[in-house]
């Protein structure tokens, strides 16, 4: 299963198991990763679901969408160049693993 | 702070001011009593991506199973609140039990008005709000090839649409003039009454169901005299505030339990968050239905109950997900303010700003989350945005990054 390694603020890092298919949002807060909101279901309609990518993993990643793109302006940390929506990142396939870095707010 | 928070309904704002008065700092014990049998789970995909696909979609759970006993919250599941006594400070459960409390908080949310006309009782006349209402509605959606809709608000619209998607044929009833009447501005009605009507939903205004015949499929007849044929009725025809329990105590409700600036009711130990709260701001009665107001207004009374109190005035917002068409709205416009169009609604993405004395008090977008992303920063600044700055910055979101968030 791909697994996603999710990096808290103070450094510690916590890897989550998610089904193929399965989403960065949906995965964190199944299970209890903290500083993950998803307050909207997974719809690219909050930003409270904020992440930082790798920049090594960030390659991998097909660009954002339209919708993603312009949400990402309305994230409460600041956004950088590998800034996603955990809701529209989804693992499988050729991404088995992808590392993230959870920004210190989401709202 | 070890007193004892009682919440009731572990919904959206019930979930979030537990969580939050841990945040804060609360040490005292948590309770969350819900009538709900599951722990307690996302509402928006429910009129949404659940009725749209094929592939059964899994239900999303509002925090991790482990979350509650993580965070010593006790989760009362399947138990409902039957009494309060205010004096004792003690709420009655459903299970027999009485827990008391220091300070006790509903957040009961909302129930849907029923269609009451003859034939409602039907089964395949099925209201949306719950996770049993969404499974139920989804088993009845296999096999349907007509389907009517009482009322044309955000989730009869929500569903008409990922309905009319998988290729069922889709009558919407709508006893007021104009959809989503209560919600958005006169010129987006008219739009999103296009929008759907071009994807092929017949899409009737000023006709309401008058009643249903249920032979082997539902006859439903119009308040115009028109007979529709279909094998789901499904309304949304507005909800009710659930203040039943909150009333019965002697608390003052009108359109919700009434309280004020900090979600208090006339009880100092008692307060209101989410749907089911009726807030004092600024003199004006608000009480909204939406996630974002549950949430922030938990966290605000979190905060309240962890010894910062201030007021709660964030910028309410709404999104709405109609098919391709995706609503997001900022700031609360009312029928009397004038709007200005940024974009081109032919194309299919744009917004309407709307003013009241030419300030910018609320922006409606569709297909344009750059411009939502820059209404929401503007409005929370709380600057004054007048129509002469709309007409002249190239963009929403060229006026939020050109105007200086400190000044």
């Amino acid at each position: 299963m791909p697994i996603i390694t999710f990096e808290q603020p103070n450094g510690t890092a916590t890897d989550v198991e998610v089904a193929e298919g399965g989403n960065i949002m949906r995965a964190a807060v199944a299970n209890g990763i903290a500083g993950i909101v998803g307050e909207c279901g997974g719809q690219a309609m909050c930003a409270t679901c904020h992440v930082y990518v790798h920049p090594e993993d960030a390659a991998a990643l097909p660009e954002p969408g339209e919708d993603e793109d312009e949400m990402l302006d309305c994230t409460t940390a600041e956004r950088t160049g590998t800034s996603r929506l955990g809701c529209q990142v989804v693992l499988g396939g050729a991404l088995q693993s992808i590392r993230v870095a959870v920004p210190s707010e989401q709202v | 702070m070890s007193e004892s928070i009682l919440i009731i309904g572990a919904g959206h704002a019930g979930v979030q001011l537990a969580e939050s008065l841990r945040e804060h700092g609360h040490d005292g014990p948590i309770t969350l009593v819900d009538q709900g049998a599951q722990q307690p789970y996302q509402r928006p995909p429910l009129s949404k991506d659940f009725v749209a696909s094929h592939q059964a979609p899994e239900m999303l759970p509002l925090r991790s199973e482990g979350f509650y006993a993580q965070q010593r919250i006790e989760l009362l599941t399947s138990v409902s609140a039957t009494a309060v006594d205010r004096a004792a400070r003690t709420v009655d459960l459903s299970n027999g039990e009485q827990l008391g409390y220091d300070r006790m908080v509903f957040a009961t949310g909302a129930r849907n008005r029923e269609l009451a006309c003859p034939g409602a009782r039907d089964p395949r006349v099925i209201g949306l709000r719950t996770l049993n209402d969404a499974e139920n509605l989804r088993q009845k959606l296999d096999g349907a090839q007509r389907a009517v809709v009482a009322g044309a608000g955000f989730i009869g619209l929500e569903f008409a649409a990922a309905a009319r998607a998988r290729g069922i044929d889709v009558t919407v009833l709508h006893s007021a003039s104009r959809v989503l009447n209560r919600s958005v501005s006169r010129r987006l009605s008219e739009w999103f009454t296009k929008a759907h009507r071009g994807d092929g939903i017949d899409l009737r205004l000023s006709e309401g169901v008058q009643s249903i015949d249920a032979h082997d499929d539902l006859q439903v007849h119009s308040t115009e005299g028109e007979s529709y044929r279909a094998d789901l009725v499904v309304y949304g025809i507005g909800v009710l505030p659930n203040v039943d329990l909150a009333e019965a105590s002697g608390l003052a409700c009108e359109n919700g339990i009434l309280v004020d600036a900090s979600l208090r009711t006339s009880d100092e130990r008692v307060y209101a968050v989410g749907d089911c709260a009726n807030v004092d701001r600024g003199g004006t009665r608000v009480r909204l239905e939406s996630v974002q107001n549950a949430t922030d207004q938990a966290r605000n009374l979190a905060r309240t109950l962890c010894g910062e109190p201030a007021a709660y005035s964030e910028v309410a917002w709404f999104w709405s997900v109609q098919g391709r068409h995706r609503l997001q709205i900022a700031g609360l416009a009312q029928p009397s303010d004038s709007s200005m169009l940024l974009g081109d609604p032919e194309s299919g993405k744009f917004s309407i700003a709307q003013l009241r004395d030419g300030q910018l008090v609320a922006v409606e977008s569709v297909n344009r989350p750059a411009d939502h992303a820059a209404a929401r920063k503007l409005l929370s600044r709380g600057e004054s945005i007048t129509d002469a700055m709309l007409a002249s910055a190239g963009s929403l979101k060229e006026l939020a990054c050109a105007t200086p968030a400190a000044a």
